[in-house]
């Protein structure tokens, strides 16, 4: 297990002195966030929305269960099938099943952070099934077998040459480099997958209890077509992501689009009440809704930390963090990464296997600041650390802390440990950072300030 | 029906244990909460639409235009004809895809193309190969620039979004002010019976997941004409 730590700690040395992936990430959120930063300015007061957005996220998880069972009877008042899945395991069976009994071959989807979370797609190719990724940048991270870099974009961590190369290796087809030209070539391949998949696949990005909705966000226009031509449909969501009221959108749309991207309205936000209705001309004939819990009641049953299920994944923590910045998206090792992967990782995966992500935090607060539904994500980063050392103490940390307040609590030890301090400095200088040092893990990179010849105390009492 | 009773049950046991109130860093003392929804105010904090019509037809423009979608204002629906039509020569339309309505009709006839109608039904194939889409709709939005479509106003789920080209015929009534304003009419109009799909298009589709660069007509259409009388 404490290979996670060493794969962390392997991966962050590595990229955090790669220039090239300094150079194209910090480009890439540069410009977000000048036009977040403009987008955010539009609103008459951003301010009193995140308010108002994290109270009525507050009343939506802590009433959870009264808004599920509104949703769930909404849903199959019109024909709709809610199944419910308390692990990955469940989940992915009763999807496997769906596609068994209508006898699917092939599944076209969209973006969908939930099912990278129960890896779905290996399951169900493992199976004999073909998954084709339709969001752009998922399809390119489909192509290369990488998992997404970020939440929001998937294959922000490629340069147009890359890609020109993936399409060229996997398509046979990338007439240039040109974005514009390399979106065409995904544009025409997904094209006829669209018309002959048998069932299409969603996430959700919010759930509406008082009308039985499930809206999802996006730019591209593929979860809208995944939506309306296969004759099966599977949206699979988070239990955390209903909101109590219709009206609730009008609030949450812009706020999605303005933190996630630095877009006034995303492009298309979809609002599926049911499977094609009486009277209606397409549409899907059945639609299915997996219901996943997969251990986020257990980050429920932490009332200190239940803010962290307000997430609505626009990945603004990520965006702003610095260590997300020099680390990048991989290096974490989890579906969700950043601040708010930092947070939730340990409920969702196991506190003691994850606790290292808490650390790979300078606590600036920036998360926090970003958040666009107030998770005080840098508190919670701070309550993990304090969790994981309570539930699992280090013995050496323990027994320097032991010493150090003995040592600071007597005022001979510590003029002792002072003038000791003296000497060993030189000695310290001569191990530093190499295998005989203890704290090397801290003092390879950094420098201890030279120990003053007169210290304040020797100070004040000579002075005059 | 076991597992929605587990997952409920473990939702319940959980909740025993109240969570501090946002946005207070676990300070309940101070926490004052109202009973109306805490979003109620939400056309007090997002942006400012003007007071008068004019005002939100310029904003609608304006919004538009950042999006790059074209939107076309003119003073009567013979107007928006001879303008439809100009697209239809420029473009070099052979056959567009639309639904039966009040404003379709006649536009779908004075362009007197080869029409693939969803209303009883629809080849895909013969959908996607249309020059262009051409919808009714339910609102437009100043506030954001974009414009509301539904399953059963704008011709089914697939057309706003499989042809290359989307053209919108809409009427200036139809402007609303903003987004809180457009879910109160959604709700009067429709609830409970809603239709199926209720889609905010904001602009014509685009990404940006190749080194964030802007391209439009990722899946969905490359252009987005709205054409308002």
């Amino acid at each position: 297990m404490s290979s996670n730590v060493s794969d962390f700690k392997t991966r962050a040395t590595e990229k955090a002195g790669d220039l090239r992936h300094r150079s194209v990430i910090r480009t890439a959120l540069r410009s977000y966030e000048i036009v977040r930063d403009k987008r955010k300015a539009a609103f008459q007061s951003w301010e009193s929305a995140r308010q108002a957005a994290a109270e009525t996220k507050w009343e939506a998880v802590n009433h959870l269960d009264k808004h599920l069972e509104a949703l769930t009877a909404k849903l199959e008042a019109r024909g709709t099938k809610v199944h419910w899945a308390s692990t990955g395991a469940q989940a992915r069976e009763i999807i496997a099943q769906i596609l068994r009994d209508k006898k699917a071959r092939s599944i076209i989807k969209s973006k969908a952070m939930t099912s990278e979370e129960i890896h779905l797609n290996d399951a169900l190719e493992k199976e004999g099934f073909t998954v084709v990724e339709s969001d752009l940048g998922e399809f390119i991270v489909q192509l290369r077998h990488e998992p997404p870099y970020h939440i929001v974009f998937p294959s922000m961590h490629l340069t147009r040459g890359e890609i020109k190369d993936l399409f060229l290796k996997e398509l046979g087809d990338a007439p240039s480099d040109s974005p514009e030209e390399l979106t065409m070539v995904a544009r025409r391949v997904m094209r006829q997958k669209y018309i002959t998949a048998d069932v299409g696949f969603t996430g959700a990005n919010f759930a509406i209890a008082e009308t039985g909705m499930i809206s999802i966000t996006e730019n591209e226009g593929n979860a809208r077509i995944t939506a309306a031509l296969p004759k099966t449909m599977i949206t699979l969501m988070g239990i955390e992501k209903v909101l109590p009221r219709f009206s609730d959108l009008a609030l949450f749309l812009p706020m999605l689009a303005t933190a996630g991207a630095g877009q006034p309205m995303t492009c298309y936000n979809t609002m599926y009440s049911g499977p094609r209705q009486p009277g209606e001309v397409d549409g899907p004939e059945e639609w299915h809704v997996v219901l996943l819990d997969n251990r986020r009641t257990e980050l429920l049953a932490d009332a200190e930390q239940r803010d962290a299920l307000h997430c609505i994944r626009c990945g603004a923590c990520l965006n702003v963090c610095p260590i997300f910045r020099n680390v990048g998206g991989h290096t974490y090792g989890t579906t969700y990464s950043g601040p708010v992967g930092a947070v939730i990782t340990p409920h969702l995966r196991g506190l003691q296997e994850w606790k290292h992500l808490s650390n790979a935090s300078s606590l600036c607060g920036a998360c926090t600041e970003a958040c666009p539904v107030k998770i005080d994500l840098h508190h919670h980063l701070l309550q993990n650390r304090r969790n994981a050392s309570a539930s699992q103490p280090s013995f050496f940390e323990k027994l320097a802390y032991q010493v150090f307040g003995i040592v600071a609590n007597e005022p001979a030890f510590w003029s002792l440990a002072k003038k000791i301090g003296w000497l060993t400095q030189p000695l310290q200088r001569a191990i530093k950072g190499s295998a005989l040092d203890p704290a090397k893990a801290w003092t390879k990179t950094r420098d201890l300030p030279p120990q003053p010849r007169e210290s304040f105390k020797d100070w004040w009492s000579n002075r005059k | 029906m076991s597992e929605r009773n587990n997952i409920l049950g473990r939702i319940r046991e959980a909740l025993k244990v109240s969570a501090p109130l946002p946005g207070l860093h676990g300070d309940t003392a101070s926490a004052h909460r109202s009973t109306e929804s805490p979003a109620s105010h939400a056309r007090e904090w997002l942006p400012s639409v003007g007071a008068s019509s004019e005002e939100q037809v310029a904003l609608f423009a304006k919004n538009a235009a950042d999006l790059k979608a074209d939107f076309q204002l003119f003073a009567s629906r013979d107007e928006l004809i001879i303008a439809l039509i100009k697209l239809r020569d420029t473009e070099k339309w052979s056959r567009v895809a639309s639904h039966g309505g009040g404003l379709t009709n006649f536009a779908n006839k004075a362009l007197g193309l080869p029409v693939t109608l969803t209303d009883h039904g629809y080849n895909v194939q013969e959908m996607e190969q249309c020059d262009a889409g051409i919808t009714e709709c339910d609102a437009l939005i100043a506030q954001t620039g974009g414009v509301v479509v539904t399953s059963r106003s704008a011709g089914g789920r697939a057309l706003s979004v499989l042809p290359p080209h989307h053209v919108v015929i809409a009427q200036r009534g139809q402007l609303v002010s903003d987004l809180p304003t457009a879910f109160a009419n959604l709700q009067s109009k429709y609830a409970p019976d809603f239709p199926s799909m209720i889609s905010f298009i904001t602009g014509p589709s685009r990404t940006g997941d190749i080194e964030r660069i802007l391209v439009l007509g990722a899946h969905g259409p490359k252009k987005l004409t709205i054409l308002c009388f």
